[in-house]
């Protein structure tokens, strides 16, 4: 099976500062990615890069076998970790957006997204809790017909009821024929919906797993084993 | 269903344990049918190809059937189930034991023991276990 993303060697820098350092990642389709790391580790630029808005300064990153950018934004649904949205939008307003910049955003499924995620089509984006927003950026993300999601930290500063309901929506509403990349630093919450994990240190990649294998192999899962790496 | 999961333990194994534990006390009745792996995935926030690989082991085991078309169903085989129940029963009395010889005790009074507080220990109650 072809992989959906596939990184070979990838460096990239920003003037002096190295943020990625030959980095080798594949995932196939059907597939949970974590990407974890602390805050600067390097996850944004990878993410940049599967995304197609960055162009790694060696290496290659491809997206199902063509190469990263201009020509694969169409398979890939980024959702950044600021919102994609205008302050001056409604709901429906940011739905209607999407659907019209996206050739391929399904707005019966974005429909559907809105009722579970409890959010009102007529409400303004700027007065939209943290919580709030980040599940109407999801709801954009999701309702994409991709290939390749990337969703950059969908669960950081929300509260633990919007945690919940993220990550149900995302368990629920992702595509299986896709793959989900998503990065985080809070693995606690969210370490049973991988099906493998990349620990991404300094801008390397230090350890990539299948998490259940982990588990079996090492007795710990992916939140005691990230502790472990991380205090070295 | 709602499990309290340990991270540390390959979660397949723990979402197997409880499926069996729901039909050994009755809860899933034989022929039943069983959740489709994407709802039993975003009800207990799991990754959907662990639920898969939980159905797939489960089947392995006979202890869950496929009818094409119409979903996942508990095995009607009452062997099958007396099976089970033996099996992790079993297991909980290894544990047990090997527990009790680490504390020094010998065989008959490991026994003695267990009789004493099978005894003492009302049926009512006490399933702290979830």
């Amino acid at each position: 099976m072809q992989p959906i993303l596939k990184l070979a060697a990838v460096s990239k820098s920003y003037g002096r500062k190295a943020a990625l350092q030959d980095v080798t990642l594949e995932a196939a389709p059907g597939r949970i990615v974590g990407l974890l790391g602390s805050n600067g580790s390097g996850k944004t630029t990878l993410m940049k890069i599967a995304a197609g808005l960055l162009r790694p300064d060696a290496g290659s990153a491809e997206i199902c076998g063509v190469p990263a950018g201009r020509a694969t934004k169409a398979a890939t649904a980024f959702m950044p970790d600021h919102p994609l949205t205008e302050p001056w939008m409604r709901v429906r307003d940011a739905v209607a957006f999407f659907a019209d910049f996206y050739a391929d955003f399904d707005r019966s499924k974005a429909k559907e997204m809105l009722g579970f995620m409890q959010l009102n089509e007529r409400d303004k984006v700027s007065t939209l809790s943290k919580g709030m927003n980040e599940r109407l950026q999801l709801t954009l993300t999701l309702s994409r017909n991709a290939r390749l999601y990337l969703l950059d930290e969908p669960i950081g500063g929300v509260d633990p009821v919007a945690r919940e309901i993220i990550l149900d929506a995302i368990v629920q509403y992702y595509n299986e024929d896709s793959c989900l990349v998503i990065s985080t630093h809070l693995v606690a919450d969210i370490e049973r919906i991988f099906d493998k994990v990349v620990f991404i240190k300094n801008g390397r990649l230090i350890l990539h797993e299948e998490v259940e294998e982990m588990r079996l192999k090492r007795g710990k899962g992916v939140t005691d084993t990230f502790k472990e790496v991380y205090a070295e | 269903m709602t499990i309290e999961f340990d991270n540390n333990m390959p979660i397949y194994l723990q979402i197997m344990n409880y499926v069996k534990k729901l039909i050994i006390t009755g809860k899933l009745a034989p022929g039943d049918k069983i959740e489709s792996v994407r709802e039993l995935a975003a009800e207990l926030q799991i990754n959907p190809n662990t639920i898969q690989r939980t159905f797939q082991e489960l089947e392995r085991e006979g202890i869950v059937e496929t009818r094409r078309g119409l979903g996942r169903y508990v095995t009607n085989e009452e062997t099958t189930i007396m099976r089970i129940k033996k099996e992790m029963a079993g297991e909980l009395l290894d544990r047990f034991v090997v527990g009790m010889r680490e504390l020094g005790f010998r065989e008959e009074d490991i026994v003695s023991l267990v009789s004493e507080a099978v005894k003492s220990k009302a049926p009512a109650g006490g399933e702290g276990e979830g």
